[in-house]
């Protein structure tokens, strides 16, 4: 072997020039023995550091030693324990925040490649049908859980796990949530990985009712006093898509990545058999930094469009992941650092043709620790496109909050929830972006965890240890 | 999957289901929408809500064939399924919150257009239960089109049916209706709510505008999702950006910026003839109806 032990293995992805013309994932995962030669680089520290960056607490060190063993079903099993999404996560968590940015193999040289690894274990388990439910006996309480995204899912796999009849309402018309309408093919294939990981979930007996949009369909209280549920955990994300509140942002052509994504993933609109239709675009603007920015560009330059990210702050703030933005480079985005749009500019039938944009400096940092970007006087210029997507974040949908007698928000429009995810209402517990605003898919997991554990609490405390059995 | 039980031809491009969707009827008030998936490569299809059956557990559509969705649904036949359906989407008529004794007091005119007819039929009969009286006019292109006209007259006080060309009841458009009511006829109204092709809307709260006559109209502008995440169908309403389907569909006919939403309304106009001219051909392919 060739390699220095301070390098991590190498991992196969398509080459950039052919992915920028498919949907197709672009990373290709490890090969058994990749995966094992990667694993060896763990040095099974004492103090495994990488557990207390993981926010559903996985036993990293342990699974990895079952692959460095070649034990994959083992490995399986092992994160089988903490997380109903592997293959999900070990493709979409900030591991270079998390677990990768605290292990030891770090300090000298590349991180053991846990995301990877992660990935590896479970898309091995799918392959080779290795059966992970495990529940306990099942106890009679029932919990309604709203919303099938990470947060959702976390909670009803760990409740259903400790022997609770579980239904998730899922608003659109297939399960995942932001899985499955946002986070694009190439980075996560929903059919593969994301309903892989859904059916292993119906697999420990948790039943999914899609097309109900609690808060119209059915309201929370309605859940709690007709439908006989015991508690009810509320995950339905921040879905409502910002917009800067600039000139001529309702042009033709102007479109928030929310739109963008949802009808090229959720909708498949990139498919020619599929009727949802989407404006691809010539010249395409997308205005935001974070991974949603580079989804909705990666899949503008995938649907034949040249593409521009157009970012206030410089590459080094850029709040998408390290890897993603490679990505996106390496792909041909081209990136407009230290610009931001003033106005939206259309032609005379109504469509976009140019964003007037102003050139930044960055100043003092401002309460997130980044430097504030300040326009530069006198510098504004027209940039042609034909298309802008708006991709400056997601704020939580009010629809259950104000629907719910009782149920407190703050000033963000966010559920008041404490870390356990109780809320101001008896019974009903809230976890992921519903309560922090959009973050990541790994803390969103982290909340569903914390959450089931809160409403086991909660049933045990309030109707004894007995079960209704 | 969403089982249609019964299936009925309004006119010669207009048919009307019932499907059964219980936890959509329980929860159905006047003025909301639907959104249907017809099949598994179909797209999302806010439709509003015409009717429903609560102890049957039914939501009524009425639906014109237009493209390739609408003729999918139409393809399907009684006993057969819709994919998804879901709702009630969107706030309900204001009315549906207001004192009903305030209601009576008030001399409300619904003024309907085409497929637009058939969502006016709930919130008439709603009304119409509660004792509040209304007038309604009916608008169609010709005698053929009328839709719905003996469930409305069955709900109004006044019932008005005109055609464009004449055909059948009073000639010309619903404005001209509107303004011969007013006008000649000695009427007097105090609301007016209409629910039509957007282009009718917009001449409609021009006229009850120079009448004075406080105006809601129910927008259908495109959607996605229908529940406030895609922001596809936003629209300027008093200078204020709402999204029709979580603060609307229904509006100030008045504050509503129509020629945007007619604009916005043509976004997909050519993705959607190139979708639905490969519907038709497949549809030939397979020796179907189409």
């Amino acid at each position: 072997m060739s390699r220095s032990k301070f390098e991590r293995v190498p991992i196969a992805e398509q080459d950039p020039k052919v992915r920028a013309t498919n949907f197709d994932e672009v990373c290709l995962g490890y090969t058994e023995e990749e995966a094992i030669e990667e694993a060896k680089r763990c040095i099974q520290c004492k103090h495994h550091p990488c557990i207390a960056g993981c926010p559903v607490d996985i036993d990293i060190p342990r699974f990895i030693h079952h692959i460095a063993e070649g034990e994959f079903e083992e490995a399986a099993h092992v994160l089988a324990e903490y997380t109903a999404l592997p293959a999900v996560c070990g493709r979409v968590c900030p591991q270079e925040d998390q677990c990768e940015v605290v292990c030891v193999r770090g300090i000298r040289g590349d991180a053991v490649a846990i995301g990877k690894l992660e990935r590896f274990a479970a898309d091995w388990a799918k392959a080779n049908n290795v059966e992970l439910g495990k529940t306990k006996e099942k106890n009679g309480f029932k919990v309604a859980v709203i919303g099938s995204g990470p947060a959702g899912v976390t909670c009803a796999g760990e409740l259903a796990k400790e022997g609770y009849e579980v239904t998730i309402f899922e608003a659109l018309h297939e399960p995942g949530g932001v899985l499955v309408y946002g986070i694009p093919e190439f980075r996560l294939p929903t059919d593969e990985v994301v309903m892989h990981e859904i059916g292993n979930l119906k697999k420990l007996g948790v039943k999914i009712e899609t097309n109900v949009v609690v808060g119209k369909t059915i309201t929370v209280d309605e859940l709690l006093n007709d439908e006989g549920f015991h508690a009810v955990f509320i995950g339905s994300g921040a879905g409502l898509p910002i917009f800067m509140g600039i000139p001529g942002e309702n042009l033709n052509g102007v479109f928030s990545a929310n739109e963008y994504l949802t009808r090229n993933n959720l909708m498949k609109a990139f498919r020619d058999d599929h009727d949802t239709p989407i404006k691809a675009g010539d010249k395409v603007a997308v205005i935001g930094g974070g991974n949603v920015a580079m989804d909705a560009a990666r899949t503008a330059l995938r649907l034949g469009a040249e593409t521009w990210i157009v970012y206030r702050r410089t590459e080094k703030e850029l709040p998408a992941r390290v890897e993603e933005v490679h990505h996106a480079m390496a792909e041909g985005i081209k990136f407009e650092f230290l610009t931001s749009p003033v106005e939206v500019l259309g032609n005379e039938d109504g469509w976009v043709r140019a964003i007037r944009c102003q050139r930044m400096e960055l100043g003092e940092p401002d309460e997130s620790g980044r430097r504030r970007p300040l326009p530069i006087e006198g510098s504004e210029f027209e940039f042609d496109v034909d298309t802008v997507i708006m991709a400056l974040g997601t704020s939580p949908n009010p629809l259950i909050p104000s629907t719910t007698e009782g149920l407190d928000v703050n000033k963000w429009q966010c559920i008041v929830a404490d870390e356990k995810g109780q809320t101001s209402k008896e019974g009903v517990f809230a976890g992921g972006d519903v309560v922090t605003g959009s973050a990541t898919v790994i803390l969103a997991m982290g909340a569903g965890k914390e959450a089931a554990a809160g409403i086991d609490k909660y049933i045990k405390e309030k109707y004894g240890e007995k079960s209704l059995a | 999957m969403y089982k249609i039980v019964r299936k009925r031809a309004l006119a010669s491009n207009i048919f009307e289901a019932d499907v059964l969707a219980p936890r959509v009827a329980h929860s159905a008030q006047p003025g909301q929408f639907v959104i249907i998936v017809p099949d598994e490569t179909g797209e999302r299809i806010p439709l509003t809500i015409c009717d429903y059956d609560k102890e049957e557990g039914t939501v009524n559509i009425v639906i014109q064939r237009m493209g390739c969705s609408t003729k999918k649904i139409d393809g399907l036949e009684e006993g057969d399924y819709l994919k998804d359906f879901v709702g009630p989407l969107g706030r309900p008529s204001d009315f549906v919150n207001e004192d009903i004794e305030e209601l009576k007091k008030k001399k409300i005119l619904f003024i309907a257009g085409g497929v637009g007819t058939a969502p006016v039929y709930p919130q008439a009969k709603w009304l119409h239960e509660r004792g509040v009286g209304v007038d309604i006019i009916l608008g169609a292109q010709t005698k053929d089109l009328v839709i719905l006209e003996d469930k409305l007259g069955s709900v109004a006080e006044n019932l008005y049916v005109c055609t464009d060309d004449g055909s059948y009841g009073f000639h010309g458009m619903v404005t001209n209706m509107l303004e011969e009511l007013v006008s000649n006829r000695g009427k007097h109204y105090d609301l007016a709510i209409s629910i039509g092709p957007m282009i009718m809307m917009k001449f409609v709260a021009l006229m009850t505008e120079k009448l004075g006559i406080k105006t809601v109209v129910s927008l259908n502008p495109i959607m996605v999702d229908g529940t406030g995440m895609c922001g596809a169908c936003r629209v300027t309403v008093g200078n204020e950006t709402k999204f029709a389907c979580v603060d609307g569909p229904e509006f100030d006919g008045h504050l509503v910026d129509f020629d945007e939403a007619l604009r916005r309304q043509t976004q997909y106009k050519p993705e959607e003839s190139k979708v639905d001219e490969r519907f038709q051909e497949e549809c030939r392919a397979e020796g179907g109806a189409e």
